[in-house]
């Protein structure tokens, strides 16, 4: 069989010529009894992990179950999500706002669950917006998303939004690199005028609010991915680069001219203590940064208008560049911090420095040159070693923390086990296809959960039935408490995971929210008793207090409203029991309509555009008596004076 | 007789639990509630076993018409109840000591239990009598009129003690750490009395 695996590895599509039956065999392993128990989990039971799987260009964050691969549910991030009213609800429409306007999409990639001590604590998790650069904060206990700093400085957000050991700071790197401060420049004054900013988004240990503390200014390459130091190395951070070329046309082939191209190694602390001392140049800029209130349900934006930008040469000994070969993607950290593994993603060999080996380089001034006055360390005296995989492409590598690494290959389409230290292959499993991230719960921090791998793939083809031309990603979950990985489970995913975070669900479930609690709601609209729902109207503005039980809206019948009306419907849900959400519909509504947990509020406007008298209704199943729960609008022409009137039950 | 009364003195005592744990505990269980609804009955007053438990309880009763269950001012005996136990104790306590230096006899021992026990029974009675009222007296204009094989009006008592299938609730009612404690004060004090009596037979 192990001959047969190796074969059909290299030698696949021959095999699949002459030997069907025996290709049939080994794809069929994964629904022997065994694997098939090893996923199910029996009605009723519960899911060991929690698995946030980024949503890519859906703009959201996906929660699935491992090992059984359902889905929970989908956060809303950067995008405008119609199924609660996130983004279109008055609450929620600022989350979304940018220096470039409102912008209610985004290409989700990374997402990193908060740390402390290097350990998974699971207060929040981040995630990167990389087209209009933002990174989003989303709390762990509701799984909302309550805060968005927008990047400024930067175009192509990629390397983010990898955070520190103790969640001191969420970085954000630029693919992208752009003339800062922006101007109208000729594109191919590239050189020199372009620039790639790191910037360094402190976060409160208590709130988790985030504030864009400085940002490194660095040369114009393409900053691809990056990682922390850990243990050890804590206290510095590591991106890879490509276009080390400064191409800015056609970088397909111009930006793949050079052998090597650098992971850049950021002493942070360094910097930090510079800038804490007064270092760093104010420089004027304009970002968006939204917070979400849990009091008052309700996000605010503040445009921020300076940032502190800091000279990597005006800091001696905060940046080298580490030579590594072949337009490095991946740049991973062991568990102990020890080694750094930026992978060539137009070769077939993993590089991986050491940490040590780095410092003492830099001790013993052993330089290589020089990029734009940044210090170049020799390769050889940087590196550690290299895996010999065989493989093609490889991208991505996460930690089992029993000395394994397992490192993605996009182009050979599969998942490589290899030995931290001997360099040694251990193992090779195929995926299906064409793999991107891996994801081992903790599989980036000092203390992965080495029990599960999740291989998220680009190309789907004929794993599920088909559904015409666009069809959802595909994932696979391998078994990886073995010496060998076992592929036992095949999913579809929602969007274009990118990244994914894992952690145990005893971490997680038992501090996961039920309700809102009423009394505590500070919404200014909120009503707090149904004797309190009114109805106020303010020259053309009409705002409608109303609330919500099972099964009836107070008020269900409002008569007075005029065409050319801007109607607020405010709604509180008075349920506090658990999974009693309400909706709120009503004809002609030109946003989407309100989800409303127990004890929260809501606003959706409504323009009546036509006389006559229009129902809105409650569009959550819930109760018996769900479909009687509606009500009706009169709606009047403009020159009428009807008086404002509200009831219930008259 | 010295160890009767000790017994006759300690007794009571375990009665003031009753101000610190409920009495008696109804839950109520169903397919979608995996995590069961809860009442704490306390003398003094309802509580529910979470915090929301009394609204979410209410608020599914108002669909056949039950009424909202009552609060400490709508029931005399969450009043009077918390006096009684008091009373009870100071008396029961008082009765111990003054047999400790042999001013009573044991027979006041038995005579504190009889009145305790047939306190216990009224009271009993009493809160069976509410749970039909809240059980039967319905709302006319209920939403949901459900009504038996036979054609009888469904009513909704919950049991005193033990288990019924209540539309699709289980509900479940039974003694809680309180009434233990009390049961545990009471049989001392009756173990008092025995003492006391084996005593006056020796002598």
């Amino acid at each position: 069989m192990k001959i047969n695996n190796h074969l059909l590895t290299t030698f696949g599509a021959f095999l699949m010529l002459v030997s069907c039956g025996q290709q049939n065999q080994s794809s069929n392993g994964a629904l022997s009894s065994s694997a098939a128990e090893k996923v199910y989990v029996a009605p009723g039971e519960q899911d060991e992990f929690y698995a946030f799987l980024s949503g890519g260009y859906s703009g959201n964050l996906t929660v699935y179950g491992l090992p059984s691969g359902r889905m929970f549910k989908e956060i809303p991030v950067f995008s405008q999500f119609p199924t609660s009213g996130y983004g279109y609800s008055e609450e929620t429409k600022p989350m979304l706002n940018t220096s470039h306007g409102f912008v209610p999409w985004d290409d989700a990639h990374h997402p990193d669950i908060s740390q402390t001590n290097g350990e998974l604590d699971g207060r929040w998790i981040f995630i990167n917006g990389n087209n209009t650069p933002r990174i989003a904060r989303i709390n762990l206990s509701t799984f909302e998303t309550e805060e968005i700093i927008e990047v400024p400085n930067s175009a192509g957000n990629h390397s983010s939004s990898f955070i520190t050991e103790n969640t001191e700071y969420v970085v954000a790197g630029t693919r992208f690199s752009v003339p800062i401060p922006q101007r109208d420049i000729p594109i191919n004054e590239y050189k020199s005028n372009f620039k790639g900013s790191l910037s360094f988004i402190s976060v409160d240990p208590e709130h988790g609010h985030m504030d864009l503390k400085f940002q490194l200014l660095m040369p114009g390459f393409n900053y691809d991915l990056s990682h922390p130091g850990r243990g050890k190395s804590h206290g510095w951070f590591f991106f890879t680069t490509y276009n080390t070329e400064e191409a800015y046309t056609l970088q397909e082939v111009n930006a793949s001219q050079n052998d090597k191209d650098f992971i850049a190694a950021v002493n942070w602390k360094k910097i930090e203590e510079y800038v804490n001392n007064g270092g760093g140049t104010k420089m004027p800029a304009n970002y968006a940064h939204n917070v979400y209130d849990e009091g008052t349900h309700t996000a605010t934006t503040t445009m921020n208008k300076e940032v502190l930008t800091v000279d990597p040469l005006k800091v001696p000994g905060a940046v080298y560049f580490l030579p590594t070969p072949k337009s490095p993607h991946g740049c991973d950290v062991d568990p102990t911090g020890q080694y750094i593994i930026g992978n060539g993603k137009l070769s077939a060999d993993l590089t991986v420095h050491s940490f040590d080996k780095m410092i003492a380089a830099i001790e013993g001034e052993k330089f290589d040159g020089e990029a734009y006055g940044i210090p170049i360390l020799k390769f050889e005296d940087v590196l550690a070693g290299q895996v010999k995989s065989g493989g093609l492409g490889p991208l991505h590598t996460e930690f089992d923390g029993n000395g394994n690494a397992y490192t993605t290959f996009f182009i050979s389409s599969e998942v490589v086990k290899w030995k931290l230290g001997t360099w040694e292959v251990i193992d090779r499993k195929p995926t299906y296809y064409s793999v991107g991230h891996l994801m081992i719960p903790g599989g980036n921090s000092r203390k992965p959960f080495g029990k599960y791998v999740v291989a998220m793939n680009k190309i789907t083809k004929d794993r599920y039935l088909p559904t015409g031309p666009e069809m959802e990603h595909s994932a696979q979950i391998y078994d990886i408490s073995g010496d060998k990985m076992e592929l036992i489970y095949d999913f579809p995913t929602h969007g274009e995971p990118h990244y994914a975070a894992g952690i145990p669900a005893d971490i997680l479930a038992p501090k996961s929210q039920k309700i809102y609690r009423l009394d505590e709601n500070e919404h200014p609209y909120a009503v707090k008793t149904p004797t309190d729902a009114k109805v106020v109207r303010d020259g053309n503005e009409v705002h409608i207090y109303m609330s919500t039980i099972r099964s009836h809206f107070t008020p269900d019948n409002i008569e007075g409203i005029k065409v050319g009306d801007k109607v607020f419907f405010h709604i509180t849900n008075h349920e506090q029991d658990f999974d009693v959400p309400h909706g709120f519909a009503i004809i002609g509504q030109n946003t989407s309509e309100l989800l409303i947990m127990p004890g929260q509020t809501k606003t959706s406007v409504w323009e009546p555009k036509q006389v006559g008298v229009w129902p809105f209704y409650c569009t959550d199943f819930c109760s018996a008596l769900h479909q009687e729960m509606q009500g009706y609008v009169r709606v009047s022409p403009a020159n009428s004076n009807i008086e404002l009137k509200w009831s219930l039950g008259e | 007789m010295k160890k009767a009364s000790l017994l006759m003195i300690i007794g009571p005592l375990f009665l003031l639990g009753l101000y610190v744990f409920p009495l008696w505990n109804i839950m109520l269980g169903a397919p979608q509630y995996p995590d069961p609804l809860g009442l704490h009955i306390h003398i003094s007053g309802l509580q529910g076993a979470n915090e929301f438990d009394i609204q979410n309880i209410d608020g599914l009763n108002h669909y056949i018409g039950m009424q909202t269950l009552p609060k400490p001012e709508d029931m005399w005996e969450f009043g009077t109840f918390p006096l009684i136990i008091g009373i009870m104790v100071a008396i029961g306590v008082s009765i111990g000591i003054l047999g400790y230096f042999d001013k009573v006899s044991y027979k006041w021992f038995i005579g504190w239990f009889a009145l305790m026990s047939i306190m216990g029974v009224l009271g009993m009675y009493d809160f069976n009598e509410w749970l039909v009222d809240y059980g039967t007296n319905l709302d006319p204009n209920a939403i949901m009129k459900l009504t038996n094989l036979d054609g009888t009006p469904m009513t909704y008592k919950p049991p005193l003690l033990g288990h019924v299938k209540m539309l699709n609730f289980d509900v479940t009612s039974l003694p809680s750490i309180g009434a233990w404690l009390m049961f545990l004060g009471m049989m001392l004090t009756l173990t008092a009395g025995i003492l006391g009596w084996k005593n006056a037979i020796k002598q």
